[in-house]
């Protein structure tokens, strides 16, 4: 590939991808070199024995400077939070502070290996214990698990738990009952867990039909898997009665946590009934997304369900000392470690910064903004829900699809002109030509009355040129993408034949 | 500390806007008896230099890489990562990126794991690799759940020589009913082939073995493929990435589906975690492959350009039909391997497979002439080994670790307690000396 330019209507030149990091370089290239060896090499019959790759791999081949040139300009061709206003609905792009970073950096905790003797982590397991109090006081489930990667691999963790629980009271149960407003992750963990899943409709208020649910609910149910407030930004109101219907038959409820920005000091899914979440520390707890992970899914539970929780968990002795222990009737490890730590460190560092009263005010400014926007908004795009929300909304291209035959799909293309990251598009899927917008907190006021102008010029560009927002963007690094051709044609890898 | 950037005043203004008196009013749709109606009962908020003290103290009371000499390994391994690695992690705009859903914004993410799923696929031998999962062990159990998905089988055979966490892990998503898993018991420090070969019915899905393994043998993996292919299975191996710069990949011997731990390249050992999970097979089964994919393409001007693809595959679009619930990958970690392979290049891999190889079968010596270990096998090993110790092993690690060392994970075996070492590039003969005297004089 050679130096690409895309040239926007304007005319500014935009940089595009260039070389692949395979093709720059000379082959002699290299960079940093092994140590001098200080014992004795291995000598040539022990290599035999050991089979000696027939052909090396072949890896990049270029200098430090070289790296930095390679990975500077794809830094350059990427959209960060640092970038721009990033309103992906259920994704909780809020700022990452800085301070997290230095702290998980810090070799006190970045070196520390897992097998160390607890007597020589006392500080890391003091900080995961306090983190483990502190979502079991903003959650109100005082049995916490800090071992899951991500909110899916939570689900996985929490969904084995009611299974253990049903098998242990001599109960075990067939199907799991999710809204069709649910992330896709739900029911493919449904899945994954050995369970079927039951979907259920939303009303037309947007919240999930109680009567449907409890008409389910028989002995064969597990559970009731929601999201509370749900993917449209409402919370649901009649969340009691659902919990309860669901304990009468015998059931469990799950709470998926992403949207426990919306939450914060103000209710907490334990007061709910619901018997166990996961709370995405890459969202609500402000550790970075990293271009999608690492993340982390710590699960909250019940008392009566702490038991089965997966192994280890964060325990303060008697004697004060902190340690690592197998819950009593435990699943079992769900992955290796005890946790992503360095995302524990930098998710307890930003707790231990905001405080319990500046958590509340994230989710007190997280409402606000959300509403603000949606006011500003409501009378450019149809709103799914037009009524007070919670953290996020959804709105809906329907009509000005009608209208100009500009899709959501355009609307979103034609935002990154405007330097906006688009809204999470096309989902929940019972809103036509969704776009689920989600502020957070941390934007300036400055930076939400220009995302409501962006989408209105948008809008009004729809009118009058609808062919030049089919056509965007213009500005970004690569235009629209052949995605079709990617699905057909996989081209996965790089080859030298290439 | 306070990120939020709107002032009171500022707020009165949107409260206007909304029509809401107070930030209450919006809150009104929870049910009062699901309200909070006390403040949240947590440390106030700190100031950065406070809590940059605080941290600096917790950190402070943990022993780490930095004032103890590591020899452990089991999967978490102490390797030189070079400076250039961290640098490029640092960037926001990587590191403050969401998936790159929007392909036209996220060029960098996606050429970044476009690179790295070639790595991979190089330094295994294989023709496809994902965009990463969480770790070695979920990329472990997700192999043995492909594999029943296209073998359309329902037992998985996994080697008793599979570390304990990657085992555990695999039969805690054994509880689910979906598959079951089947432990083939390892002697003399390895799993086998004849007996794996025995163990393998007509419903046996896959063959999983790691290699090295738990103790750092390494498997026969050539008759291992041979027995699984025999019985109609498959063979999932879960491999040591920094010794793939120097041993034959297990691609090249017949595996069908390669795994790994890919902290080791290029990550911290941060407590064990974030991990990152390797994960590449054969073009046959790329459509049972689990987790994100990154394809090249072209934009509407013919530019190359690559985007997230064949997610077909995937939750959000098949839901329930998925090939599993996976939605994140760890991008970021997989970002760093691809720059710390750049920063090795073929050569500085492999010339760190050998030093720490070498440095292993030093260590290993001077430890079995000191008298206090004793090789429970001959076996070959990359740069991590067992021995039996003649005392109480975890007071002895305890007391070392008073001096300033790891002293080796204990693992069990059927030829009793083991520990066993890891020796990376990064140790020195004057370190192994030391210890060598200090734990032989214990």
């Amino acid at each position: 590939m050679t130096e690409e330019l895309a040239h926007t209507p304007e005319g500014a030149p935009v940089r595009g991808p260039r070389g692949l990091v395979f093709e720059i370089g000379a082959p002699e290239s290299s960079c940093v070199l092994g140590p001098a060896l200080d014992v004795p090499d291995l000598d040539s019959a022990t290599l035999e024995e050991l089979g000696l790759r027939q052909r090396p791999p072949r890896l990049p081949h270029v200098s430090e400077l070289e790296i930095m040139r390679h990975y500077s300009h794809l830094a350059e061709m990427n959209f960060g939070v640092d970038n721009g206003f990033y309103p992906l609905g259920s994704c909780t792009m809020k700022y990452n502070p800085r301070i997290g970073e230095d702290a998980c950096r810090l070799e006190g905790f970045a070196g520390l290996h897992p097998s160390q003797p607890y007597s020589s982590v006392q500080g890391a397991l003091q900080l995961m214990f306090e983190l483990q109090e502190a979502l079991a006081e903003l959650t109100g489930l005082p049995g916490v698990t800090l071992q899951p990667a991500a909110g899916a691999h939570g689900e996985l963790a929490a969904l084995l738990v009611f299974r253990a629980a049903h098998i242990a009271e001599g109960d075990p149960r067939k199907r799991v009952i999710i809204p069709d407003t649910a992330h896709g992750t739900n029911p493919a963990t449904v899945t994954m867990c050995g369970y079927e899943t039951v979907t259920v409709p939303s009303g037309p208020d947007g919240l999930i039909d109680v009567d449907t649910v409890c008409s389910l609910l028989d002995d064969q149910v597990a559970a009731l898997m929601l999201t509370n407030p749900n993917t449209l930004g409402l919370f649901e109101k009649r969340i009691l009665e659902l919990t309860e219907a669901a304990h009468a038959a015998g059931a469990f409820v799950y709470c998926d946590g992403a949207n426990m920005n919306a939450l914060l000091g103000r209710s907490r899914p334990g007061d709910m009934g619901f018997d166990a979440l996961h709370v995405n520390l890459h969202k609500t707890f402000a550790t970075p997304h990293g271009g999608g992970g690492a993340g982390s899914g710590p699960v909250c539970v019940t008392s009566r369900l702490a038991t089965y929780l997966p192994a280890p968990v964060a325990v303060r002795r008697q004697d004060g000392t902190f340690a690592l222990e197998t819950p009593p009737d435990s699943i079992g490890r769900v992955r290796s470690a005890a946790g992503n730590f360095a995302v524990l460190v930098r998710a307890y560092t930003y707790i231990r910064a905001v405080g319990g009263d500046g958590l509340a005010e994230v989710t007190d400014q997280a409402v606000l903004s959300a509403n603000y926007l949606k006011e500003r908004l409501k009378d450019v795009f149809d709103v799914a829900q037009d009524r007070t929300c919670m953290h996020e909304f959804v709105l809906s291209s329907s009509s000005l699809k009608r209208r100009t035959g500009v899709r959501t799909l355009d609307v979103a293309k034609r935002l990154l002109d405007h330097g906006v990251h688009p809204p999470t598009v096309y989902f929940p899927l019972v809103v036509e030509e969704a776009l689920m917008i989600e502020p957070t907190e941390t934007e300036p006021l400055s930076a939400l009355d220009a995302f409501a102008e962006a989408l209105a010029s948008v809008a009004l560009e729809a009118q009058t040129d609808p062919d030049l927002v089919k056509g965007a963007p213009y500005t970004t690094p690569v235009r629209r993408i052949d995605e079709v051709r990617a699905a057909r044609e996989p081209d996965l890898r790089w080859r030298p034949s290439d | 500390m306070r990120f939020v950037s709107i002032t009171c005043e500022q707020r009165e203004a949107m409260l206007a806007v909304v029509g809401a008196k107070t930030v209450d009013a919006l809150f009104e749709d929870i049910p009062p008896a699901a309200r909070l109606e006390r403040p949240l009962d947590l440390p106030d908020g700190m100031s950065e230099i406070d809590l940059a003290r605080h941290m600096r103290g917790l950190s402070a009371r943990n022993r780490h890489a930095g004032d103890t000499v590591v020899f452990a390994g089991a999967g978490c391994y102490d390797h030189h990562i070079p400076s250039v690695v961290d640098h490029v992690v640092r960037r926001p705009e990587f590191f403050t990126a969401y998936t790159p859903y929007q392909p036209e914004v996220s060029q960098g993410t996606l050429q970044a794991i476009y690179e790295y799923q070639t790595m991979v696929c190089e330094l295994t031998a294989m023709d496809v690799a994902n965009a990463s999962m969480y770790d070695g062990a979920t990329a472990f159990v997700e192999a043995a759940l492909m594999a029943c998905r296209l073998t359309r089988r329902s037992r998985v055979l996994v080697a008793g020589s599979v570390l304990p966490e990657w085992a555990q892990a695999l039969s805690t998503y054994a509880s689910s009913g979906l598959f079951e898993a089947v432990t083939v018991p390892a002697r003399g420090g390895a799993v086998d082939p004849g007996l794996v070969r025995e163990s393998i019915t007509e419903d046996t899905a896959a063959v999983l073995v790691a290699s090295p393994n738990m103790w750092g043998s390494l498997e026969e993996v050539g008759a291992l493929a041979r027995a699984a292919h025999d019985g109609g299975a498959l063979l999932v191996v879960a491999a040591n990435p920094v010794l793939l710069g120097l041993l034959e990949p297990p691609g090249a011997l017949g595996a069908d589906i390669v795994v790994a731990e890919g902290q080791s390249l290029g990550g911290s050992m941060s407590f064990g975690g974030p991990g990152l999970g390797l994960f590449a097979c054969r073009s046959e089964h790329l459509r049972q492959l689990p987790g994100r994919l990154v394809g090249r393409t072209v934009d509407v001007d013919g530019s190359a350009a690559f985007v997230l693809t064949l997610s077909t595959r995937e939750q959000h679009i098949r839901r329930e039909k998925a090939t599993s619930n996976i939605c994140s990958n760890h991008a970021l970690n997989a970002l760093a391997t691809g720059v710390h392979l750049c920063a090795l290049g073929a050569r500085g891999l492999a010339d760190i497979a050998r030093a720490s190889m070498a440095k292993a079968r030093y260590l290993r010596d001077g430890l079995i002439a000191s008298g206090r270990f004793k090789a429970p096998w001959e076996h070959p090993f990359g740069y991590e080994f067992a021995l039996t110790f003649d005392g109480d092993l975890s007071g002895m690690r305890d007391r070392m670790m008073e001096r300033g060392y790891l002293a080796g994970v204990p693992m069990p075996s059927p030829e009793g307690e083991t520990v066993v070492f890891a020796v990376t590039e990064k140790r020195t003969r004057q370190e192994m000396d030391a210890f060598i005297r200090e734990v032989g004089a214990l």
